[in-house]
């Protein structure tokens, strides 16, 4: 066990993702709901760079860039609707945002 | 062996900062523990030459992201939070699912055959050059919409953010958590 392969990357990338995904749907707030987001996609973009360094190609490395211009997005926009949201409804819980639930 | 300690070190760094940030109760060690694991996985870039990539995740995803929750931490008080239920009622069927999650990732794993490792030496060019020689030529236009895109994102959580008189009427007062 002294020679890290892929294989390690992609182990620890899919440990990431689980818990990444557990927080997703098992928290009720939506702040740590959304840190949990920014987990999955830091699993996706180890992902990436372990086959980057395995093709020895920089191509994966500008899709992590990528990936990473896509997480500010995201996170700027869904801290925008949970300010509003925390404004109108004066709650983060996202099991009391049950306005569309039938 | 000195890389294989250092990918065990950052890889309990990213684990265990993820865990603690998903089941902390206060959103502020959340985001604390956020800042752990996003050093990790920095950490982990660099093992794999990533150097770019190690540098623009410390100043994106922790100077950036992570402060941007803090502030919103702030923006939005959280006080009565910390005192009520922290997960979901619906656990088991989460756990379930995650379950099925895991037996499936194992599965693909184990059945996944990695591709032979590129014996091509690399370039005498550094990652930084590397990388500007393909983002300015293949994906070029893809960089440029990213930049619309960041655009759209700063002007739609300004316009979000915002705060508009006379849609504040039915502020939801009774649901309240003080």
């Amino acid at each position: 066990m002294t020679t890290v392969s892929p294989l390690h990357y992609l182990i620890v990338s899919a440990v990431l993702l689980v818990i990444g995904t557990l927080g997703v749907l098992l928290r009720r707030n939506i702040v740590v709901i959304l840190m949990s987001i920014e987990l999955i996609l830091n699993a996706v973009n180890i992902n990436l760079v372990a086959f980057s360094h395995l093709h020895r190609q920089v191509n994966g490395q500008a899709f992590v860039l990528f990936v990473m211009a896509v997480a500010v997005a995201e996170a700027a926009v869904g801290l925008g609707i949970l300010i509003a949201l925390f404004r109108n409804r004066g709650t983060v819980l996202a099991d009391e945002m049950d306005l569309l639930k039938w | 062996m000195l890389s294989a300690a250092l990918f065990y070190f950052f890889s309990l760094l990213t684990l265990m900062g993820a865990i603690l940030c998903v089941t902390r109760r206060n959103p502020v060690l959340s985001g604390a523990w956020l800042i752990v694991s996003l050093l990790g996985v920095a950490g982990l870039f660099l093992l794999v030459g990533a150097e770019f990539l190690f540098v623009a995740q410390i100043i994106l995803y922790i100077g950036g992201i992570t402060l941007l929750f803090l502030f919103v931490i702030m923006l939005v008080n959280l006080e009565g939070i910390v005192r009520v239920r922290q997960f979901r009622r619906s656990w088991p069927l989460v756990m379930a699912v995650g379950i099925g999650l895991v037996v499936e990732i194992v599965i693909l794993l184990l059945r996944g055959r990695l591709p032979a490792e590129a014996t091509t030496e690399a370039s005498a060019a550094g990652n930084t050059e590397q990388l500007a020689d393909v983002l300015f030529s293949s994906y070029f236009v893809p960089f440029e919409l990213a930049s619309v895109l960041l655009l759209a994102a700063i002007l739609g959580s300004i316009w979000m953010g915002q705060r508009r008189p006379g849609r504040q009427a039915h502020s939801g007062a009774g649901e309240r958590v003080e």
